[in-house]
């Protein structure tokens, strides 16, 4: 069942703020269970329909939620997100943006020893299309199939979502791993689990410059590579020194280039697009030689 | 955000960081009477928001008080980098042995603080990483302990400091670590930390970068911003909520989403234009908010063509059609304008432009291509 979430994942909700309230409810259409909601203080009470509780722990104990998706503003995300990893969730998906970095160093310090997965944060969150989305982009973009989909932009991704329904390649599973510089679960370990779902037939990889996580994520696929991948990287004209729009989309010195990414592709034997608009033709020319 | 070296080495003191004696100078006065009261040769340095301030002129040694008016007037209103100085900070001399390097950043791979020590200091780190990796000592504190004695004590050892320096020097280091922690820096370095003759240690310079997320729990440090003249247009944007960079082209550019704006920018570029700026109106495309985005954009006076590249998401892509429409109605734009929706409803937003003054194209190749054409196309007076 692609990776991740699917029919059976049990989501709550941390947040249920405006942002919060409106993406439950698109969540809830496309069929995702969304079993809970906290808020402390409130519990006992529901919200939309859905059953508030005051701590992360007695939603899980009450539910059997095993998967949450934070939408708690920055300065507070971090205590929410240690609250779901103590709660012993399987999957955390944080969209808020802006998480000091501090924080999220504690948080993945926390996450070296916990069985929990964070996605994100400043992402837009996970999809598996046609069982769960825990996240806020746009379902109608996303179809199922065959193509596993990893991506460290919001909007891009649903541009290239796109692109690939509409050439009639599905996807099994589109995992938005955020845009900051230290995020839960980086490019190389997403990657990782699509080359290891068995339902995943071919995987595209969307990465933009800033760190090495691309030059990873090659590296691991030329030696572990099951199955052919694509790959486009956003900011190949973009100067070095100034951060484009994303916390981590900036490259410092000779560190995080667009060349040293698209070169590490290309040695790994992953054909690079120059344009979205390429990708779902070399996703089928992939296909066709795998 | 960036500190100024002066700034940065009080918060060094306050932690207990030793620096050398210094006073802040706005005229040549002042920069004298700080020598007068110093009562040592001084160094006089420019405080500006970049490096390589040394090789521009920017810092001058003063052996009199006389010497040290006159080197602050020649620096005062200098230009470095296109940036004004208009302070200079005045520093009793060190009397130096030799030079040393220590620094903290973040190692985004490792997903933790690196701190580098290295016996090579007062030059580019980045340099004596390629040129000397062997001079060149690490740890990875874990950011729950912070830096712990024995980790700063295999750090000393590592690099190679001399014994006599190896207790001051670890003790800085973990000095260090707090400073860094404490005020959210990104980056703290200490280059060069010198070694004087006398067996002492104390900072040379001092830079500091602290996280503009983490400024809502820093009120003092958050006092200190300063907005110089070429990011007075990215502040105005960062106030609306949007991320503006100026670069250096003619194609202006409005996207949603950083990933699309950086493809946009690349789509530019592969069709033989230069962007003028990124510009990311984040979620959504109202009226308000393409309105606001235009006039950002158009107040840069190279732009000769603007490029709205939009994913209808939630947002759809009619509702932003409408919002472009009545922007471009009520003030139409000094230069051509070409509109690409993609995503949700895109169709139907296509269609309310097609009469509408401006370029409309289905794919961003497209839509690249005709806003570096009408760029390059000669203004009609």
């Amino acid at each position: 069942m692609s990776v991740l979430l699917g029919r059976d994942t049990r989501v709550i909700v941390q947040g249920l703020g405006r942002e919060g309230r409106f993406h439950a409810e698109r969540m809830k259409e496309y069929g995702t269970k969304v079993v809970g909601a906290t808020k402390p203080g409130a519990g006992g009470t529901s919200i939309d329909g859905i059953p508030i509780f005051d701590t992360v722990a007695a939603a899980v104990d009450e539910t059997g939620a095993n998967a949450s998706i934070v939408f708690v503003p920055a300065p507070a995300a971090m205590d929410a997100l240690l609250e779901a990893i103590d709660a012993q969730i399987d999957l955390v998906i944080a969209i808020t943006e802006g998480i000091p970095i501090a924080d999220m160093l504690k948080v993945a310090a926390v996450l070296e020893t916990a069985a929990t997965t964070l996605v994100g944060p400043n992402g837009p969150g996970a999809i598996t299309p046609g069982q769960s989305k825990i996240g806020i982009m746009p379902a109608e973009n996303f179809s199922p199939g065959g193509v596993g989909f990893v991506s460290r932009s919001g909007t891009l991704t649903y541009e290239i979502a796109d692109l690939l329904t509409r050439a009639g390649l599905g996807q099994s599973t589109c995992i938005g791993v955020g845009g900051d510089p230290v995020v839960g679960l980086p490019t190389p370990g997403a990657v990782r689990l699509l080359n290891e779902d068995p339902e995943t037939e071919a995987i595209v990889i969307v990465g933009e410059i800033g760190g090495s996580a691309e030059e990873r994520a090659a590296e691991y696929m030329r030696s572990e590579g099951k199955k052919p991948a694509v790959a486009f990287i956003a900011g190949r004209s973009a100067p070095p020194g100034k951060r484009m729009g994303h916390a981590g989309a900036i490259v410092s010195g000779n560190q995080g280039t667009a060349e040293s990414k698209v070169r590490a592709f290309e040695e790994a034997g992953i054909p690079v697009a120059n344009a979205p608009s390429e990708i779902p033709g070399l996703v089928k020319k992939a296909l066709r030689h795998s | 955000m960036k500190l100024h070296e002066y700034q940065a080495k009080q918060i060094l003191a306050r932690a207990g960081i030793p620096i050398p004696d210094g006073r802040l100078a706005t005229s040549p006065e002042e920069a004298e009477a700080a020598a007068k009261a110093i009562a040592a040769p001084v160094a006089v340095k420019a405080q500006v928001h970049t490096g390589g301030r040394g090789k521009a002129g920017g810092i001058k040694v003063a052996k009199s008080p006389a010497e040290a008016k006159a080197a602050a007037g020649a620096i005062l209103g200098m230009d470095i980098k296109g940036l004004r100085v208009d302070k200079v900070y005045v520093e009793r001399a060190a009397d130096v042995a030799s030079e040393l390097y220590l620094g903290i950043t973040l190692d985004r791979d490792r997903r933790r603080p690196v701190v580098i020590l290295s016996t090579v200091g007062g030059v580019d780190i980045e340099e004596v990483a390629s040129s000397r990796p062997d001079a060149i000592a690490r740890g990875w504190p874990s950011p729950l302990l912070g830096l712990l004695p024995f980790e700063a004590r295999a750090l000393v050892f590592a690099a190679g400091v001399a014994p006599a320096q190896r207790e001051a020097v670890a003790d800085i280091a973990r000095r260090l670590y707090r400073v860094y922690g404490e005020s959210d820096a990104t980056l703290v370095e200490i280059n060069p930390l010198f070694v004087q003759k006398n067996g002492s240690v104390l900072a040379g310079d001092a830079k500091l970068d602290i996280d503009d997320n983490a400024l809502f729990r820093l009120p003092e440090l958050a006092k200190l911003k300063e907005v110089s003249a070429d990011e007075e247009a990215e502040e105005k944007a960062r106030a609306l909520g949007f991320s503006y960079v100026q670069l250096d082209g003619d194609v202006g550019i409005i996207g949603n989403g950083a990933g699309l704006v950086m493809a946009t920018l690349d789509a530019v570029r592969n069709a033989g234009g230069r962007a003028a700026n990124f510009l990311d109106v984040g979620g959504g495309a109202k009226e308000a908010v393409v309105k606001a985005a235009l006039e950002i954009v158009l107040s840069n006076p190279r732009v000769r063509s603007v490029l709205i590249n939009i994913f209808g998401g939630i947002t759809r892509g009619d509702e932003v059609a409408k919002g472009i429409l009545d922007v471009i109605q009520a003030h139409p734009p000094r230069v051509p304008l070409v509109v690409r929706l993609s995503g949700t409803e895109a169709e139907a937003g296509r269609k309310l432009l097609e009469s509408a003054p401006l370029e409309s194209r289905e794919t961003m190749d497209e839509a690249a291509a005709e806003a570096v054409r009408l760029a390059k196309v000669p203004a009609t007076a």
